[in-house]
Formats: structure tokens, C-alpha cells, sequence
């Protein structure tokens, strides 16, 4: 079978890659300022016992492959080690920030995937006019605009409108349900719209691209020889066939949208794993650093091997 | 092998010469040329900055965020800067970075393309493979890790970001080194006992000479943006002020609070100017210049996105 052979060959792939960044990983932190005898035990505050036990279980006394190997260890028992900021195990912060990331990306996207669609399905299908040059143009705008300026553009626009920071409004205690909804979602509106905008521009220009490719299909061309309708050939047969090269490009977009949610966290100060990092970065807390990036690049390996199987799904005759 | 059949079949249209096919493929889009002229208007400002910059750099000249006025046509940022001189020193440092960091992603992704796809087999193998991986780790967090180890400085920039971007120019690169390698001319030059330096360096080079160069107008674009986000994160250099720092700091010092506006608008949008004709020329190079883009089929598998968000080449265009 040679279908079980390319699903193999692209989960070997993905084990293998999740093994060279954890490589990576150790490798670029193991060359951070400071013995790394003292770095990972260096947690401030911490009392003695934590710091032995530490050095217990990263080995940070021994050779440096000793300690590659019980990194490997602790890794697979899911302890990164003990964040420098609030004494707190990383993996209990990543899981809340992570937990805070998901919504806002997943409305930012949606947001994206749903416009995108559309305006580039009318972009290739007005190809030539005035609509095309519109939407094109407004596409190629938000494809260039730094991620984080746009933000910054929302926030000058919408000042006053909206809450521009925060997750929640801390002044509300113990608020009932729907008072909490309504302030989660007035709070998630501007960073999603941010995110959905950047993805938006692009999302149409690969639509319309693909679009265009099958559009110059014959089988166009017999469609339209029938008789049939713009809409239908559009839809059924047009549409149909550009979807493998978008939901390809989607879903390998998912990954890289949790890194590039970084920027958008910033702005807004969304308490998420793109704001970990840039905490992280500030205050030298490099288990946390460490612990970030090991989740950001997971999740791009992840939505990459997504990516193959669906393309396999949709189109079976890829094998190599 | 079908792609290298593929690749010598492909004609210049019309049967005119090379060079007569990327002339005509630009004057059709008016968008590109407009793009290329932006281009170089600002890497001629770039270069003229300490003779044309209006004010001094480093001294307040009004007040702290004044209004734009006639004398200072921006306004003035949170130290009483003129905004028109920040802009242009920083659009220099931008420029540099985006040179420099495309500079080494060339060297490396070329050199890896044409040693990849000219002795091909285990080689190959292997240096693809270090691409796929590389392709697969997200960039900005790479670079936020490694910038933040290094510690803040513009060259650790410019290397960082030149080092993560090679990937998607050593694919175009092999892939169309592996086309010239069949062809008829490369194999009678071997015949005649010509080393491997000489057919690489007389023939093979010269083939992929001009796509190199789409591929780096469209790497300028993501180096710059790149920087923008270093920057941001507070990674650049402290004292050197890039446009991406004009921006950082305008969002550190509050100018939106201030309602200062003409402190945060102006260096966005040229960033985006700058991405945006960047993408343009790159993209209509491409257009002109890939063979493979003009097989419809072969261009529609190849999707692939690049990087996040930004980066989408002519495959987007």
C-alpha cells in the first residue's frame, strides 16, 4: 500500500523533526549566559531543597550529554523545569497561557478563513474589473502592515469603543454569567480582529491564486460550454478543486498563527503564550523561554503533519 | 527527471530573448515598476540621510510630542525629535538590516541550492532534509530565542534573521540548478573535461543569477519585517533607531494615550510601503523568471506557505 507508506513516512518525519527541536532546544539554552550548572537551579527566591532537587533531576552537575539525556527524561514526564518570575512550574503557566491564546486565535482565524474565502473566490472570478483591483489591493495592504502597527491602528481607531488591554475587566467581581461573556468578548474583539485582518490579506491572495489555477482548468471550459451556471461552476467545480491547495496552506498557517500571536498578545496584553515569551524575554527567565519556544515549535510540527494527512485525505494520488 | 523536461521545454514567450520577456512581463504591471521606483527613491534617501535629514538626530528641537507644524511637518516624538529626521535614520537602519540579513540568507540558501541540486544524490538528500527542518521551526520564535540569548545588538540582528531565511531561496535555487545541470550544453562542457568549479561557476551560476535576485527582493520584505518585530520585543539595539524601534518606542511612551498620532502612524506606514513594494518587484521577478510558475499544474502543488504571515511570495501574487 502505498498510501500507508506516505502516512508513515510523514509521522517518521514529524517524530523525527519534534526530536531535532527539543535538540535544538537544549542545545540553544545550554549556551545562555551563566554556568549552566547554576542556570536552571537559578531560580530566585527558591530555597535550597528546590535547587538540589533541581539539580537532581536536570543533572546539572554532570557531564553535558548526562544531561541531554535526563533533559530527554524530565521532558517526557512533562517537567520544564520551574519559571524564574513566579516560582511556578513552567508547564502549569504555559497550560494557563495556552488555554488564554486558543480563543482569540481561533475567532481570528475563523474571521480569516471565512472573508478570505470569499473575497478571493470573487477576486479570481472578476478577474480583470475594478472589483478585482479592490480587493487585491485592500488584501496586499493588510499583508504588508507590521502585525503589530495594526493593532496599534485598531486601538487609536476604537479608543473608548472597546477595551484595548486586558482579558477581562478586573473591576468586575464575581460578575454574573452573561455580564462575564459580554466582557470576555468585548475584550477578545479588537486582538482576533487584528489577527483576522493580517491573515485575512493573505488568505485572500492564496485563494484567489488558487483559484485562478483551476479557473484555466478545461474542465472550466466544458463547464462553461454546457451552459452551466457562473455560480455552479464556481461552486462544484472551481471552488471544489482549489480547496486542496487552501486547506493545505491553512492548516499549516495554524501553526505559525500561535508564534505569530506573539506581536498581537503584546499590544493588547493578552495573558498568552505569545506574551509568556515576551515576558520571558524580559526578565531573563529562560525555563520559561525555554518551555515557550518548545510549545510554539510542537505546535508548528503538529498542524505541519495535520497539513500532509489532510493533502493525502483530498488528494490520494500524492504519494511521494 | 519530468521536471527537468518540463523546465528546458518552457519558451521564452513570443521567442524574444530572455531579457525582452522580464521588460515586457514588468511594463504589464505597472504596479511592479511603481514599486521598484519607490524602491529606489528610499534607498537613495536611505543613503543621503546625514546630508538631507532637517534636524539633528539626537536633540530635542521642540516640545515633547509636538503637533505637526510647518517647521516640523510630522510633528516632534517623546523626547522632542523631529519626526521627519527619525523617520529617515530609521528607514537607513531598516534598509541596512533588510540588506544585510538578505545578503547572508542568499549566500547560505544559494550556496545550499546550487551544491544541492548540482551533485545531487546523498547530498542533496541530506541538505534538503536540513531545509525541511529548518522550514518547519517558526521563525520568530527562533529568532526571539536567539536574539534574546545573544543579547541586543543590531549585527546579532542581522545575522539571526539572515541565518532563519534561506530556506525558500535554497528550494528555488535547486530546483532550477537541477534543470540547467540536464541540459545540453552543461553535458558537452563536462564531456570537454571542464571541473566542476568551471561549470558552476560559467554555466550553472549565470542560469540562476536572475531568480536569485527575485528571491532576494522578496527575502528584503520579510527581513524588514522581521526587524520590525525584534524591535518590538525589545531585542534591537538600544541606540540604534530603526523603524521598528520608532515604533516600539511610540507604543512604550504612551503616544497613543497622548493622542499622538503623527508618533506611531508615519513608520507603520512606511514599513508597509516598504513590504509591500518589496513584494511587488519580487513577485513580478519571479513571475518573469520561474519556469515553474508557468506550468500551471506544477505551481498549484508547490504551495507551500513560507513563513508566518508574511512572506507569501509570487505564489500569492
Amino acid at each position: 500500500m502505498r498510501g500507508t507508506d506516505y502516512v508513515l513516512k510523514r509521522v517518521g518525519f514529524a517524530i523525527v523533526t519534534v526530536f531535532v527541536a527539543v535538540t535544538i532546544n537544549f542545545v540553544l539554552f545550554r549556551l545562555a549566559p551563566g554556568s549552566a550548572v547554576t542556570n536552571l537551579s537559578r531560580v530566585p527566591h527558591a530555597t535550597q531543597q528546590l535547587r538540589h532537587a533541581l539539580e537532581v533531576q536536570f543533572g546539572l552537575d554532570k557531564s553535558k550529554w548526562q544531561q541531554y539525556v535526563l533533559y530527554l527524561k524530565q521532558l517526557a514526564h512533562g517537567n520544564l523545569g520551574i519559571s524564574y518570575a513566579n516560582q511556578q512550574p513552567v508547564s502549569t503557566n504555559l497550560r494557563i497561557a495556552l488555554i488564554n491564546t486558543l480563543p482569540m486565535v481561533t475567532l481570528g482565524t475563523a474571521f480569516a478563513i471565512v472573508f478570505g474565502t470569499f473575497t478571493g473566490v470573487i477576486a479570481a472570478w472578476r478577474r480583470g474589473t475594478k472589483t478585482e483591483g479592490l480587493t487585491v489591493g485592500t488584501a496586499l495592504g493588510f499583508y504588508a502592515m507590521p502585525t503589530q502597527w495594526l493593532g496599534l491602528m485598531l486601538i487609536i481607531i476604537f479608543a473608548g469603543v472597546l477595551p484595548t488591554g486586558g482579558m477581562t475587566n478586573e473591576f468586575l467581581l464575581d460578575p454574573p454569567f452573561w455580564t462575564h461573556v459580554k466582557d470576555l468578548a468585548s475584550h477578545i474583539f479588537l486582538p482576533a480582529l487584528t489577527l483576522g485582518l493580517v491573515l485575512y490579506g493573505e488568505y485572500t491572495l492564496i485563494v484567489r491564486s488558487a483559484m485562478l489555477e483551476t479557473l484555466g482548468e478545461d474542465y472550466i471550459l466544458t463547464a462553461r460550454a454546457k451552459g452551466l451556471k457562473p455560480r455552479t461552476i464556481v461552486r462544484t467545480h472551481a471552488l471544489r478543486n482549489a480547496l486542496l491547495p487552501i486547506t493545505t496552506l491553512i492548516a499549516l498557517s495554524l501553526g505559525y498563527i500561535v508564534a505569530g500571536a506573539i506581536l498581537i498578545e503584546i499590544v493588547f496584553s493578552w495573558p498568552g503564550i505569545g506574551r509568556a515569551v515576551f515576558q520571558a524575554v524580559q526578565e531573563r527567565d529562560y525555563p520559561m523561554l525555554q518551555g515557550a519556544f518548545l510549545v510554539l515549535t510542537l505546535s508548528v510540527i503538529f498542524f505541519n503533519l495535520v497539513a500532509d494527512l489532510l493533502y493525502f485525505r483530498l488528494d490520494p494520488r500524492i504519494t511521494e | 527527471m519530468s521536471e527537468a523536461s518540463l523546465f528546458i521545454e518552457a519558451p521564452p514567450e513570443g521567442g524574444k530573448s530572455r531579457r525582452g520577456f522580464v521588460l515586457r512581463t514588468v511594463r504589464q504591471q505597472p504596479a511592479a515598476l511603481a514599486g521598484a521606483l519607490f524602491l529606489f527613491a528610499m534607498t537613495v534617501t536611505a543613503i543621503l540621510a546625514p546630508w538631507i535629514a532637517p534636524y539633528p538626530l539626537h536633540e530635542q528641537v521642540g516640545p515633547v510630542f509636538g503637533h505637526p507644524s510647518w517647521q516640523h511637518l510630522l510633528g516632534l516624538d517623546d523626547g522632542g525629535i523631529d519626526m521627519i529626521t527619525l523617520l529617515i535614520w530609521g528607514l537607513r537602519i531598516s534598509l541596512v538590516v533588510g540588506f544585510a540579513a538578505t545578503f547572508v540568507s542568499m549566500v547560505i540558501g544559494g550556496a545550499v541550492g546550487v551544491v544541492a541540486g548540482y551533485f545531487g544524490g546523498g547530498i542533496d538528500t541530506v541538505l534538503m532534509r536540513i531545509t525541511d527542518y529548518f522550514l518547519v521551526i517558526p521563525d520568530v520564535p527562533l529568532m526571539i530565542v536567539v536574539a534574546a540569548i545573544w543579547g541586543p545588538s543590531l549585527f546579532h540582528i542581522i545575522i539571526v534573521i539572515g541565518i532563519l531565511l534561506w530556506t525558500s531561496t535554497a528550494r528555488v535555487i535547486r530546483a532550477q540548478v537541477k534543470s540547467v545541470r540536464e541540459r545540453v550544453y552543461v553535458k558537452r562542457a563536462r564531456a570537454l573535461g571542464a571541473g566542476h568549479t568551471r561549470i558552476v561557476v560559467r554555466h550553472v551560476l549565470p542560469q540562476v543569477a536572475p531568480l536569485l535576485v527575485a528571491s532576494t527582493v522578496l527575502t528584503i520584505a520579510v527581513a524588514i519585517f522581521d526587524e520590525t518585530a525584534l524591535a518590538f520585543l525589545g531585542l534591537s539595539d538600544p541606540s540604534t533607531i530603526s523603524l521598528g524601534k520608532i515604533i516600539e518606542n511610540a507604543f512604550e511612551r504612551a503616544a497613543i494615550s497622548t493622542g499622538a498620532w503623527w508618533a506611531i502612524v508615519p513608520p507603520g506606514v512606511l514599513v508597509a510601503a516598504l513590504i509591500l513594494a518589496c513584494s511587488l518587484v519580487g513577485g513580478a521577478l519571479e513571475d518573469a523568471l520561474n519556469p515553474r510558475l508557468r506550468v500551471a499544474h506544477l505551481s498549484a502543488r508547490s504551495f507551500r506557505l513560507r513563513r508566518p504571515l508574511v512572506g507569501r511570495g509570487s505564489d500569492a501574487l
